[in-house]
């Protein structure tokens, strides 16, 4: 029978092995980005973003919105291990949502002619990551675990409600986003060569997610195993 | 005891209490005051008109006036350990919430209702019917607003730092009523069209049903230990 200090440790390790892979992955991306897709003909060389950016995009709203069903998840059953998995999600949540904001406006500014536009998309990821930022803030507020748990559960759960209401108002104030160009009713508007990275590069994203929440996980049990033998 | 007759007791204490001692009344109408002065002073006079700036204005200092009268209101209850004590009277946590947030909503409304005419008067904008119709948008929104702000008060009294979390917290959840409702009130203003004003109405009302009943779900969860 394994200790939860251990089952931790464990945690850890296969986490940094997978995120390994994924990081590895990353470099076959940047890779297959840089040698073997033509440069787009309209936008040339930034357009090389676009295997990062939108897979980055997906990767941060995955991990908020598992975030937010793990906190529900918490509230309803109240085991502390939907609580740690929680924050683990919405801690690389904002690690994906900061590569999310960085390597927009690198591309805004040659193709928008503006480092920073309020555009919807820009804006709502904007608000979003001060949303979690927000919950992190309270999470270090509070002394108590279980007090942590409950108000972080309560503010991702009012966070997933407000997600739909910011995306409107984001809409309606204004957009210049390109549109989409793989996810359509009729077939991908990009040459396969620009697919298949592209879809690579969300599977990797995927991969990282996989690797930073389970060592990210096995930090935030291992801190509570240490508590607890500290206490006990 | 029924849940709204308990509600409204527990928002008639409260209200009792501030009348009481008025200083945070004053010191939130102060606030809204200031605010509205230094937009005056931050903008160049020679290019930028005050009539162009007037509806942000009004937002921006209704949204900061109310973060300022919401931090109040659980601070209230930290002293002599009050809301403990509500808590252990015999009435469902729904009517505490109610209460909490009928209290609130009225010292926010009466924080909106000295700086609206101050705004008129400020910003030189011109009297209307209109006007009536801008107050009545300053309700619909704060009544969403205020019960996120009920509820997370609750929450950051007790912790570290709570002046500083509650509008860390708050901020975000006022985006959509503050631009929806500064919307609304820029066509008002510029007397456009009824058919201009709904969807901005229903985004208001349709957020002011959602965070009241959330919050009201929530608010269990956040007292009880």
């Amino acid at each position: 029978m394994m200790t939860a200090l251990e089952r931790a440790e464990r945690n850890i390790r296969r986490g940094l092995v997978i995120a390994s892979a994924g990081l590895l992955g990353l470099a076959g991306v940047y890779l297959m980005a840089w040698r073997f897709t033509p440069p787009e003909r309209f936008q040339g060389l930034a357009q090389k973003i676009f295997y990062i950016h939108p897979p980055a995009a997906y990767a941060s709203e995955m991990a908020f919105v598992f975030a937010g069903i793990a906190s529900l998840l918490y509230l309803l059953l109240k085991d502390e291990r939907f609580d740690t998995f929680a924050e683990a999600s919405a801690e690389v949540g904002l690690a994906f949502a900061l590569v999310l904001l960085t390597t927009g406006p690198i591309w805004a500014k040659p193709i928008w002619g503006a480092w920073w536009t309020w555009d919807a998309r820009l804006t709502f990821s904007l608000i979003e990551f001060l949303l979690f930022a927000g919950y992190f803030a309270l999470r270090s507020a509070v002394r108590d675990p279980a007090e942590r748990a409950r108000y972080a559960a309560v503010v991702a759960i009012m966070g997933m409600l407000l997600v739909p209401f910011i995306h409107l108002t984001v809409y309606l104030f204004n957009t210049t986003h390109p549109q989409p160009v793989v996810v359509r009713t009729d077939k991908p508007a990009l040459p396969l060569v620009m697919l298949r990275t592209f879809l690579t590069s969300f599977a990797v994203f995927t991969v990282m997610y996989i690797g930073f929440v389970t060592a990210r996980y096995g930090i935030g049990a291992r801190r509570i195993a240490r508590e607890m033998t500290d206490a006990g | 005891m029924s849940t709204l007759h308990a509600a409204l007791a527990i928002a008639r204490k409260d209200l009792r209490i501030e009348w009481r001692h008025k200083t945070a009344l004053l010191t939130a109408t102060l606030f809204a005051i200031l605010v509205l002065l230094i937009f005056v002073f931050a903008r160049d006079p020679a290019s930028v008109p005050l009539a162009a700036i007037a509806p942000s204005v009004l937002w921006v200092t209704l949204a900061l006036s109310a973060l300022v009268a919401l931090n109040r209101a659980f601070l209230l209850e930290r002293e002599h350990s009050a809301l403990e004590g509500i808590l252990l009277a015999p009435v469902a946590r729904q009517a505490i919430f109610w209460g909490k947030w009928l209290a609130n909503l009225a010292f926010v409304l009466t924080v909106q209702a000295i700086a609206f005419p101050l705004w008129i008067l400020f910003f030189n904008v011109t009297p209307s019917l209109a006007l009536i119709a801008v107050a009545g948008v300053a309700v619909l929104a704060a009544i969403g607003f205020t019960a996120v702000g009920t509820l997370f008060s609750a929450m950051a009294v007790r912790t570290r730092f709570a002046e500083l979390l509650l509008p860390v917290l708050l901020l975000p959840f006022m985006i959509p009523p503050v631009f929806a409702a500064s919307e609304a009130t820029l066509r008002l203003l510029a007397g456009r069209p009824m058919g201009e004003l709904w969807g901005w109405l229903r985004l208001l009302a349709l957020y002011d049903l959602a965070f009241l009943v959330l919050a009201n779900l929530l608010f269990p969860v956040v007292v009880d230990e």
